[in-house]
């Protein structure tokens, strides 16, 4: 965004330990920049630890067989699931915020819902909607009058294609939060003054609109694109051969969990590495927008465009969000489950909601506070550990979950062992049996859309600001207090929404660190669909539907202004 | 640093914290098998015997959850599917034998570990769900599977899911590995589209016509068939028949098993539990609640399964099973079966 960087405003940055240490902020920085680090190394070096005590007698096997294939089909379908996310994200954030139609508003908060539809879930629900005894093909045949299958062609959903149908159609809010955030607040001037010079409104996308948004689309995409590799049930499900399902594979059939943690960590590697190509292609890019420039007003849309409009927003809604959704409420229904209500379901509601506040707060307190901190203490080791923590959502949950367990578990055996010294009898589980393990777990893993959005939002706030708090003898405390803080706010909210969704759908992390007889809603719902009877989770997975739902309109409703939550344009 | 603090507080502070999981009267089991299957079983082993069951179900990773936790770890028993897995918590070291001649007289010989390491509580056999109406045959086998006569006729779910990893697994142990890729290769020949979904979605496609012979567990067409009547149509459309490997005739089996923790602080009541497990009024609830098929020979076999006709378990040895269960993943891997 700005392109003058804390440090140039801030003054010659702080260098050796008693600077760092004197400036005030130095310490609070270290503080909340180490947590944050602390979090993402702890299950990277155990990982690491892992992978260097196998051999590595698989990788032949796997570079002839197994990676070529995998890379392939992981490629494709991030490729494919980018292309149509990216599409329906930035084309739905563009009308909606471009253009004023009948159903806009509604628009505006019912385009994220499918946000809150659990990935493998999806996969679940179109198998059974798009397959050949499903109801569309079903009407297919009445109204053609097939007799049987063979007799036309259907697009199979159990294919590569269905698999980036799916996902794109469950993950592009990601893109949407983010180009929305970012055509909210792009200066009116540039887009004016391209109007005036006679610029169509589809010129004025290519060349003005899209251009600007490329931050704001980058991260949407690559949160879109972990979110894809972060999969293992929709994969497998669906028939595609990805890398992570490979890990799985080479962890549990080849009972080789160094081998696996080898793969995860160049997986690691290369998506560190695609994340970092992309920075740097935009690294002359300027995106600074002076603030006092106000968004352009909307041009009211009529007739035929409105109609359009309309229906291009509502196709991602109705195949994302209302047709799972009526499908989950059909099986609610016909399966009885409100009248046979499982009274276990609203404790497991309740914990879920519990320890997804938790990490929520947890991330935004850490990301917050390294931000701030780091702004004021822009000490290159400090942002390099912030950088460090947003690395959590580059590993697949199953992944971070299997690295996080050596170190939680050793400290919880200190816990006891201190215990006992006082006299205390039995084990004990501080971090694993009171939750807090399984928060540590999730903080990890959506860390980073915490520090990115904040980051964000922070960059748009002119160093101007900064300077003439400190003239009038503000302390670092009180400027990010009084000042930042307050400004930052609508990056907060968009970035606790999403970490807050994340967390309710969370599903691999939750199955390997909860408690004991701790269920959350979504390892309720897989132990229906393990046994292949996912169906019978249907309510599960509209509370989790529901409790997204609620933060979703909230945030929505109060960033459908001027001001809008800010674009994320430099998360991971 | 210690001393700053008032020592009588921390120290009841600590002493204070949740040790719930330990008191007396309690087992705290660690499952693969899904919470909501098993929580009649505990239900009833609480009624039974006073003794209160904690449970923490998962698809993975328990063995290292064990690990990490150390001597610390709640775990008294682990619950789970697959001899690999069984054979993996034993390698893990995180298991101890328990010594029980109840337990042995009840479980053969066969799906136990020698070393009283693991039992197996309950067993499930890969079996076809074939087409009523294009598939006459009664008797089939695990090895035409590969004959040219099924070309696009077959279905099943990922080569590395772990039921379909066992069954080429004892392929392997039944004929060796140049044996099996060739037949592996065969049967790639043979599928009617890339391996996907899960058992479930083998019998829909049988009854939508996409194929002949699906592969699945048992259970699973049983669940369709009487418990789920918006799935009752696939069962319809299709019937089970136990295949056999053509050498010995027996049908694969898998176990669902159990594993006494190293470090188990309730290891009386662990080891009560695990032969309440083995004993009738559990057994039944496994036979007639989940469809497998019970370990215990007192025990009767649920009607619909034995509809499917008496199973002939294949006899070959579990542990070599597992030991094949590399070999079958490359294998998979290396003749591209689920590309």
């Amino acid at each position: 965004m700005s392109t003058t960087t804390p440090a140039q405003f801030n003054g010659p940055a702080p260098r050796g330990a008693v600077r760092f240490w004197r400036g005030g902020t130095g310490a609070p920085a270290a503080v909340f920049a180490l947590a944050a680090a602390a979090l993402t190394a702890a299950p990277l070096i155990s990982l690491a630890l892992l992978a260097i005590r196998g051999d590595t007698e698989l990788w032949p096997h796997l570079a002839a067989y197994v990676i070529p294939q995998a890379i392939g089909q992981t490629a494709m379908l991030v490729a494919g699931v980018s292309v149509v996310a990216g599409t329906i994200g930035a084309a739905t954030a563009w009308l909606v915020t471009t253009f004023e139609f009948p159903g806009r508003r509604a628009l505006t908060w019912l385009l994220p819902l499918p946000l809150a539809i659990p990935t493998y879930l999806a996969a679940y629900i179109y198998v059974d909607l798009f397959e050949v005894s499903g109801p569309l093909q079903g009407a297919l045949r009445a109204i053609g009058g097939y007799a049987r299958p063979q007799d036309y062609w259907f697009p199979s959903i159990r294919s590569l294609g269905g698999a980036i149908f799916v996902f794109g159609i469950v993950l592009y809010p990601y893109v949407y939060f983010a180009a929305r955030a970012m055509l909210q607040t792009q200066p009116a001037s540039f887009a004016e003054a391209a109007r005036m010079l006679g610029a169509r409104p589809l010129a004025l996308l290519r060349h003005i609109t899209l251009p600007l948004a490329r931050p704001a689309l980058a991260v949407g995409l690559a949160l879109v694109a972990l979110e894809t590799l972060n999969d293992i049930g929709a994969s497998e499900y669906l028939g595609v051969q990805t890398l992570t399902l490979s890990v799985f594979t080479t962890w549990l059939n080849r009972s080789s969990l160094p081998g696996a943690a080898q793969i995860a960590l160049v997986m690691l590697i290369v998506i560190v590495a695609l994340l970092a190509l992309e920075r740097y292609g935009r690294r002359r890019r300027a995106y600074a927008a002076t603030s006092a420039d106000l968004p352009p007003e909307r041009p009211q849309l009529a007739g035929g465009r409105a109609i359009v409009a309309l229906a291009l927003c509502l196709v991602p809604v109705t195949l994302g969000f209302l047709l799972p959704g009526f499908y989950l409420l059909r099986e609610t229904v016909t399966r009885g489950l409100v009248s046979g209500f499982d009274p276990d379901l609203t404790r497991h509601a309740l914990t879920t909601v519990a320890l997804a506040l938790a990490a929520t707060l947890t991330v935004l307190t850490l990301a917050a506070g390294a931000v701030l901190m780091t702004r004021a203490t822009p000490h290159p080791l400090l942002r390099a550990a912030v950088a460090l923590g947003a690395l959590g959502y580059a590993i697949p949950g199953t992944v971070l979950a299997l690295g996080l367990l050596p170190p939680v578990g050793g400290l919880d055996a200190a816990f006891a062992t201190i215990r006992h010294a006082f006299g205390a009898t039995g084990g004990s589980q501080i971090l694993i049996g009171s939750g807090a393990a399984l928060v540590l777990a999730y903080a990890a893993r959506f860390l980073a859309i915490g520090t990115g959005f904040v980051q964000a939002g922070l960059s748009r706030v002119s160093p101007d600001g900064d300077d003439a708090a400190r003239l009038l003898g503000a302390r670092p405390w009180t400027l990010a207090r009084t000042v930042h803080l307050p400004l930052i706010r609508p990056a907060l909210a968009g970035a606790g929404l999403l970490i807050f969704v994340d967390c309710l759908k969370e599903l691999p992390a939750s199955l390997m660190l909860r408690p004991l007889n701790v269920e959350t809603l979504s390892t309720y719902i897989y132990q229906f669909a393990a046994r292949g009877s996912f169906e019978e989770g249907a309510l599960a997975a509209l509370l989790i539907v529901a409790a997204g739902i609620v933060p979703v309109i909230q945030i929505v409703r109060h960033t459908d202004v001027a001001t809008g939550l800010s674009a994320p344009p430099n998360a991971l | 640093m210690l001393a700053s603090f008032s020592r009588p507080l921390l120290a009841a502070v600590l002493i204070a914290l949740p040790a719930a999981a330990h008191a007396a009267g309690e087992v705290n089991v660690y499952t693969y098998r899904e919470t909501k299957l098993i929580k009649p079983l505990f239900d009833a082993f609480t009624k039974d015997t006073g003794i209160n069951v904690n449970v923490i179900s998962a698809s993975s990773g328990l063995e290292q959850r064990i690990k990490a936790e150390g001597a610390n770890s709640p775990a008294d028993v682990l619950l789970t599917v697959d001899i690999g897995r069984l054979e993996d918590a034993v390698k893990a070291g995180i298991t101890q034998p328990i010594t029980s001649p109840a337990l042995d007289k009840v479980v053969p010989a066969q799906y136990r570990d020698p070393e009283g390491h693991w039992y197996g509580i309950s067993m499930r056999a890969r079996v076809f769900y074939v087409s009523k109406e294009r598939v006459k045959d009664e008797a089939l086998t695990y090895d035409e599977l590969a004959d040219p006569k099924w070309k696009g006729k077959i279905c099943l779910r990922s080569g590395q899911h772990i039921y379909n990893n066992a069954l080429i697994a004892a392929y392997i142990a039944h004929y060796g590995e140049a044996k099996a890729e060739e037949w592996l290769r065969g049967v790639k020949a043979n599928l009617a589209q890339k391996p996907s979904g899960g058992d479930r979605e083998q019998a829909r496609d049988v009854a939508a016509g996409k194929c002949d012979i699906g592969i699945g567990n048992t259970y699973y067409w049983a669940l369709m068939n009487d418990k789920d009547p918006s799935k009752k149509a696939w069962a319809d459309a299709t019937r089970v028949v136990l295949p056999t490997f053509k050498d010995n005739g027996g049908t694969h089996v898998n176990l669902s098993g159990v594993v006494l923790i190293k470090a188990a602080p309730n290891k009386a009541n662990g080891q009560k539990l695990i032969e309440w497990l083995a004993g009738e009024t559990a057994q039944h609830i496994y036979a007639d609640s989940n469809y497998e098929y019970p370990m215990n020979p007192q025990v009767a076999v649920n009607p619909t399964i034995k509809g499917y006709g008496t199973l002939k378990p294949d006899p070959t040895p579990m542990a070599k099973i597992a030991d094949s269960k590399k070999a079958a993943a490359n294998l998979v891997d290396k003749v591209g079966f689920d590309n």
